[in-house]
């Protein structure tokens, strides 16, 4: 259910400031692929200009090809469109603080017109337990606001919230670090299981993380993409020396 | 960056090097021992294998402390990974050189007698492949790992020929059956040391290269018996 | 010092003799604690000495009549604000539905599209009309509106309270939509929602108990006002139910009264302004109320 990605030719600005150099990446459907680096590598730049997130900086602006599926992301589809069929988590947890549990999963859905009460329901439960939150909420879903639960449910509930609109692909931006290694170990297990329907792409500083979770690996360096390969091979033999630098803490 | 980590692979890089010096040392001393018929020798030999397996054992700990705290990747993780296995193989090493200076230790009770093998031919090979392997480990080469491996076929061939002339030796004149067994004896427990060295060396080129070369070795040799040979 | 020759782990540390606090410091701690207080009674004094004020002279007159029926004519006694009351109200009415919407929207305006040059002036002009003298505007309202339709009217005087509560709710709105977080935004465009959506389903609503406050502020202020009214409301002694006639507001009628050489009017101008006084109150309080009552927990 999910679908590939293919960046061509990728460069990024953020005015003058050149953020992206030719990144050329192929992301396979229904894996899961995580983007390391130092930072300020890019890693968090490149995974915005997936859903065109990138564009909301004032004088930011964007060069080169990217699909995702059919879809062609910078021509011929507004951003808002784009951004039903990718989801996003973002590093710190957002939920809507005025509210509700159930309305903060259902807003993707009634902010775009959606409407019919029954299938809020089952698109809410269903999401909340993609998310393994359910059964921590399901008693308060209408009483209580999004800001009032723990860290690690509030990123849970910004998860279901982006399945609830049942993209095809789901960007996460650091969604761990921010937590507790009891809360992270919960959001790799989802991740696990999501990827089955999804396509994930996961930016992490948690190299021991993107081990992992995450079949494929791409390794970020001031701007470029250095390496791209399965993940055992970035973390037993590399091929670039700077990749083997940073995976063993040379530096970073 | 990561000092402390950088210094405990630094300490278990120089225990290695520690064990396998005496390693080679007790190798060196056993195939003298024999040569020489020299019985201070052989009780050296059996002295100083305490201190190879306590070393097997440090080197065992260490490495496995660094596993567990400092969660290293890459050839770092390549690294750790060699130096156990090529720790197990230096144990051995040294556990064959008792062997050998047990053997020595029967043998000089009987008398001497002229046998058609030249033991010290395959002894010298066998403590150059190790001493080959230990350095393609200091230095980090993988050639110099590979010309180990090249030089195994030799050692084995050398064996293969001592067994058969001393079989014959044996059907010829039974009555130096006693000492044919035994150098036959010590002759397989040199081509015992020199596989082991061949282990090191695999080992080593896993380190550098990432790669397992041990089923390409094995396709490699005409020999039909595994490259891993088990202690009996 | 460590005890270092104990060997026992519960002796860890022996414990450091902190010296007491100054006496110096703990005057100048109680000073300034005092000071403090002082300032805050000092504010509230005049605010509650006016209120106090108010009730001392002003309940004596409120009756059932003055809040029902209309004033008397000068020399009758009794009478009441009831009409000024009621003009008050619809006044009020129609600047607030004139002024929130397009105080609001400014301040949407400002926050979300105007962080540019175009936004600095329209800030400007807002500063500038803020200061502007109430009468002024009043005379502008009544240029705008009483000269245009020949007659004063509730309508003008609206307008006129209007173009005062604009800059005011315009400028709150637009901090307390500054202090809603960018990552909530972020979160909603995520979604795919467009950004004008973003703006009124999301930022505003999560901002709204700041915006409202701003409101509150703006409608408190105008509520008393009494210059603008003069040549856009008019006053007027009846009621009124059309529009193109002149209505009737508490402050001005509180002003007419004070101003008169009557005793009597002059306790009716008590009891007026005490009435006024409560209204706001009364009209803060009940708004604070809904919004916290239509609150979630933990929100």
């Amino acid at each position: 259910m999910g679908v590939g990605i293919t960046v061509e030719h990728l460069n990024a600005f953020y005015g003058k400031t050149q953020a992206l150099f030719d990144v050329n990446i192929t992301v396979l459907a229904n894996h899961a692929t995580a983007l390391i680096g130092p930072s300020g590598c890019g890693k968090s730049t490149f995974i915005r200009c997936l859903n065109r997130m990138h564009e909301t900086i004032p004088e930011a602006r964007v060069e080169g090809s990217v699909r995702i599926g059919d879809l062609s992301v910078y021509n011929g589809t507004s951003a808002t469109q784009l951004r039903r069929r990718v989801g996003m988590v973002f590093q710190k947890a957002n939920p809507f603080p005025t509210m509700s549990i159930y309305d903060n999963v259902a807003a993707g859905l009634k902010l775009n017109g959606f409407r019919n009460r029954k299938k809020l329901d089952e698109v809410v439960h269903k999401s909340l337990h993609s998310s393994a939150l359910w059964d921590e909420v399901k008693d308060h879903l209408h009483k209580k606001s999004g800001a009032s639960l723990s860290g690690g449910q509030q990123q849970r509930l910004c998860i279901a919230r982006a399945l609830a609109v049942q993209p095809e692909v789901l960007l996460m931006d650091e969604p761990c670090s921010a937590l507790d290694p009891i809360s992270t170990g919960k959001i790799e297990e989802l991740i696990f299981q999501l990827k089955e329907q999804y396509t994930i792409v996961i930016v992490t500083h948690n190299m021991q993380q993107a081990a992992r979770v995450a079949e494929f690996t791409g390794f970020f360096l001031l701007g470029k993409m250095i390496e791209f390969d399965k993940t055992e091979k970035i973390f037993t033999n590399p091929s670039d020396k700077r990749t083997e630098d940073y995976v063993t803490g040379r530096f970073g | 960056m990561r000092t402390r980590f950088q210094q405990q692979m630094e300490e278990l890089r120089e225990k290695l090097l520690r064990m396998g010096g005496l390693a080679e040392l007790a190798v060196d001393r056993a195939c003298q021992a024999y040569t020489e018929r020299d019985l201070t020798r052989c009780q050296l030999v059996l002295e100083n294998e305490s201190h190879i397996n306590a070393a097997e054992r440090e080197i065992d700990e260490l490495a496995f402390d660094i596993l567990a705290t400092q969660q290293p990747a890459a050839v770092d993780l390549r690294f750790i990974l060699a130096v156990t296995k090529i720790n197990a193989d230096l144990e051995r090493v040294g556990d064959q050189a008792v062997n050998i200076a047990e053997r020595v230790m029967d043998m000089i009770e009987l008398p001497a007698v002229e046998l058609p093998v030249d033991i010290a031919r395959l002894a010298t090979a066998a403590s150059a492949m190790v001493r080959r392997a230990l350095e393609s480990f200091v230095e980090g080469k993988a050639e110099l790992a590979q010309a180990v491996l090249e030089m195994d076929h030799v050692v084995d061939r050398m064996r293969d020929e001592a067994f058969i002339m001393l079989v014959r030796k044996m059907n010829e004149e039974p009555q130096v059956t006693q000492q044919a067994l035994d150098a036959l004896l010590v002759a397989r427990n040199l081509e015992r040391v020199a596989d082991h060295a061949t282990n090191i060396s695999e080992d080593v080129i896993f380190w550098v290269l990432g790669a397992d070369v041990r089923h390409h070795a094995q396709a490699a040799s005409a020999a039909p018996r595994p490259e891993r040979r088990e202690q009996i | 010092m460590p005890d270092t020759n104990s060997n026992s782990a519960a002796v860890l540390v022996q414990p450091i003799d902190v010296p007491p606090i100054s006496l110096r410091r703990r005057v100048v701690d109680h000073a300034m604690t005092a000071i403090a207080v002082l300032t805050v009674a000092l504010v509230l004094l005049p605010l509650f000495a006016i209120f106090a004020y108010l009730v001392y002279k002003g309940i004596g007159s409120i009756n059932l009549a003055f809040l029902t029926q209309t004033p008397k004519p000068v020399g009758e006694p009794g009478g009441g604000m009831a009409n000024a009351i009621v003009g008050s109200m619809v006044i009020l009415g129609i600047a607030s539905l004139l002024g929130v919407p397009l105080g609001i929207g400014a301040g949407i305006f400002l926050s979300e599209y105007g962080r540019n040059r175009y936004g600095d002036i329209v800030r400007f002009v807002s500063d500038v009309l803020n200061g502007v003298p109430s009468i002024v505007i009043g005379i502008v309202a009544y240029g705008l509106v009483v000269m245009r339709q020949k007659h004063f009217s509730a309508l003008a005087g609206g307008v006129a309270l209007a173009i005062m509560m604009i800059p005011t709710i315009a400028r709150t709105t637009e901090q307390m939509l500054l202090l809603v977080p960018q990552a909530i935004r972020e979160a909603a465009y995520g979604l795919g929602v467009s950004r004008w959506r973003t703006t009124l389903s999301i930022t505003l609503r999560t901002a709204t108990s700041g915006v409202i406050t701003g409101v509150m502020l703006a409608f408190a202020r105008v509520a008393g006002e009494t210059a603008p009214l003069l040549f856009t409301a008019f006053g007027n002694q009846f009621w009124n139910w059309k529009s193109d006639q002149p209505t009737a507001a508490l402050s001005l009628q509180i002003f007419t009264y004070a101003i008169s050489p009557f005793d009597e009017w002059h306790k009716q101008a008590w009891a007026g302004a005490l009435v006024l006084i409560v209204l706001i109150v009364g009209a803060v309080a009940a708004v604070r109320i809904a919004v916290r009552r239509g609150t979630l927990a933990g929100a």
